[in-house]
């Protein structure tokens, strides 16, 4: 007999008796969301900024980060500024990268994640290979709790997604929290109206 | 480190040779105990969410087989390949058999509890392979030539000092440098060599999905994503208990999970992967090795509900004044104590004994384990296995009788008191090793007992 067959047929004489699956039911509030989502995401290390158009990102962007340095983007909108032909790429070759600006297709106001599927990035490894990280929120997304996250993406085709969450950090030298572990060293929002 | 010799109380006593460092480990999980209570007691729903996340975790284990096989199926469909291990070697074969089929002995690994349990680094390194764990905590122990001391938490044991050391000489930092945020920064330039030229990533895995055959990677790092996304090859590894039966499961999990480790919302990353990047191969082991024989053990089935979280540890008196180590055996502390009489009763017939069945683990558990239950009928099991000594058994007899007749305990209690304040050392001996080296505190005159019956009568 194979190991599957084996493993199948010892769960099989041995799992307990049927219990049914309970219902998600959990209170929720929509009150205050974009608040909500700046505090929890300020207080994990990212910095949030609620701006207009696409123009005035651009304008911080220039102001937080070297131009002279390799830029990427998902958004055909920032050709001007970063790289946006990507999708065929060595993802290796992505190493120098200084900036990766991204948009999320949802954000959550519990826990400050956003979330980016395949989709809306140009390789898997840009919002992890980057120096810094800038992730663009459409300020109508932005739902409660994670319950929500994942009853409006059911059924969405993906082969990879992120709830990404602030900048990679690490605790673990004596629980020292140094943002910048292995991906970004800084995380900016921009929340999108 | 020789542990084969060693039980728990063995090795606790080494580690409390040295009391200002054990009463540094014991605050330091305490204080993030203390940020899992600020977390959970911001959510007015998380008793609501601890009951359905234990709910859907007995689901899954009353259709373990069903959800293994759409599991299964889904994931093929995905692109991935699905690999089945009854145990730990035929686990470590199929990774090493990846490996060689291309022609590959250098390769990365996140974070995974499972290729602890399995041994597969000690089993690679014999087989010529290269293992580079890019996890920081556990670079830090494996440059120390150690297991990891906590699941969520490897190298909560070091101090920065010595850490510093191991940089010194591993990687080249200042000597006596000691500040985490440079020892950081040298860590993310090693490892990002180490990312960009191996061509094999191995992940653990948190969650795996029954319905959409994708499975779930927590880190704060990156660490699973940078090794991943480039990689040529991804290799999964998973006990066949993470398993959940919908996506929209995931929601109750992740609000639960790093609330619980760190007092974080969530982590950084909640990767989910689904499908194999183009050009990319992806394969998942599900592994059982002993997790059947468990699901089969009515007392402690429930053991299998568990999302390694780690709460139990932090919140645990004993594990925070023994550390990690003590417990021999890949996971340690309360749920670890579970676990490992599973395995091997024998080996590990003394861990159940390293509790003092205060409860607290049980109470903080996510998925509501009844841990400490658990540990107390485990210490039942080994004394009728006859995995423990005689002097042990004794006592372990006239307390269960003790706790099973509330009279003669009440009765007890009073006895106990008059024995402890003329004879101390019979509490404050060797067959007690607890309160080893620890004077027990002066006994009540009265028990809350006798004197609740006073005050009540005087009014
Ligand atoms: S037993 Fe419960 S508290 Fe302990 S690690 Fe597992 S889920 Fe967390």
């Amino acid at each position: 007999m194979s190991s599957r067959d084996k493993i199948l047929a010892a769960v099989r004489s041995n799992k307990p008796g049927q219990r049914d699956l309970p219902e998600i039911n959990i209170p929720v509030s929509y009150e205050g969301l974009t608040e909500k989502y700046t505090q929890v995401a300020t207080a994990i290390g990212a910095r949030v900024y609620s701006v207009e158009s696409i123009a005035e990102i651009k304008s911080k962007l220039n102001e937080f980060f070297d131009p002279a340095k390799r830029w990427v983007a998902s958004l055909a909108e920032f050709s001007d500024v970063a790289e946006t032909n990507l999708a065929n790429v060595d993802p290796h070759s992505l190493e120098d990268v200084e900036l990766s600006i991204i948009e999320a297709v949802l954000a959550v106001a519990e826990n400050g994640a956003s979330w980016v599927p395949e989709q809306n990035v140009p390789q898997r490894i840009v919002p992890f290979i980057c120096q810094h990280l800038v992730i663009i929120v459409p300020a109508n997304k932005i739902v409660p709790t994670l319950h929500q996250a994942y009853e409006i993406t059911a059924g969405a085709e993906y082969g990879y997604g992120a709830f990404i969450a602030g900048p990679s950090k690490t605790a673990d030298i004596e629980q020292s929290l140094v943002l910048g572990a292995h991906g970004p060293r800084s995380l900016t929002i921009f929340i999108l109206s | 480190m020789n542990v084969e010799t060693k039980d728990h109380s063995g090795l606790a006593d080494i580690f409390n040779q040295n009391e200002s460092r054990v009463d540094w480990h014991d605050e330091t999980l305490w204080f993030i105990r203390s940020k899992r209570d600020k977390a959970a007691q911001g959510l007015p729903e998380w008793e609501l969410l601890r009951e359905t996340a234990s709910q859907i975790k007995h689901n899954v284990l009353s259709n373990l087989d069903e959800y293994l096989e759409q599991f299964e199926s889904n994931a093929k469909a995905n692109g991935i390949t699905v690999h089945w291990a009854a145990n730990a070697k035929e686990h470590n074969e199929i990774v090493h058999s990846i490996l060689k089929k291309h022609n590959i002995n250098r390769m990365m690994k996140s974070k995974s509890m499972l290729t602890e349990e399995c041994h597969l680094n000690d089993y690679l390194k014999k087989n010529g392979v290269e293992v580079i764990d890019t996890d920081l905590g556990e670079r830090i122990v494996q440059l120390a030539d150690e297991p990891p001391s906590h699941i969520v938490l490897p190298c909560i044991h070091k101090k920065k000092e010595e850490i510093g050391d191991l940089f010194h000489v591993h990687l080249g930092t200042a000597a006596g440098e000691a500040d985490p945020q440079v020892l950081t920064e040298a860590a993310r330039q090693h490892l990002r060599e180490t990312f960009v030229t191996r061509k094999l990533s191995l992940t653990g895995v948190n969650f795996a999905v029954a319905e959409t055959g994708e499975f779930v990677v927590c880190t704060n790092e990156g660490n699973a994503d940078m090794a991943s996304h480039l990689a040529d090859v991804h290799i999964a590894c998973m006990g066949i208990e993470k398993l959940i039966p919908q996506r929209k499961h995931l929601s109750v999990f992740l609000r639960l999970l790093t609330r619980s480790a760190t007092g974080q919302p969530i982590t950084t990353y909640s990767s989910h992967f689904k499908k194999p990047r183009a050009g990319q191969e992806m394969h998942i082991v599900l592994v059982d090795n002993g997790r059947t024989v468990q699901l089969g053990r009515e007392d402690f089935r429930n053991s299998l509900k568990c999302i390694r979280c780690g709460a139990c540890m932090n919140t645990c008196p004993v594990y925070r004044r023994s550390g990690g180590h003590s417990y021999h055996n890949a996971i340690a502390g309360p749920i670890g104590s579970i676990l490992a009489p599973n395995l091997d009763m024998k080996e590990y017939a003394d861990l159940p004994f390293a509790s003092t069945l205060c409860g607290s683990c049980s109470n903080v558990c996510p998925v509501k384990i009844d841990i400490h239950d658990q540990l107390y009928k485990w210490r039942q099991v080994l004394v009728k296995e006859g995995h423990v000594s005689p002097v042990k058994a004794m006592g372990m007899r006239a307390m269960a009788l003790t706790f099973s007749m509330p009279k003669f305990f009440s009765f007890a209690g009073k006895a106990g008191r008059t024995v402890m304040k003329y004879f101390p050392s019979v509490v404050n001996n060797k067959l007690n090793p607890w309160y080893k080296e620890r004077e027990m505190p002066a006994p009540p005159k009265q028990s809350f007992r006798e004197w609740y019956a006073k005050e009540r009568a005087g009014k």
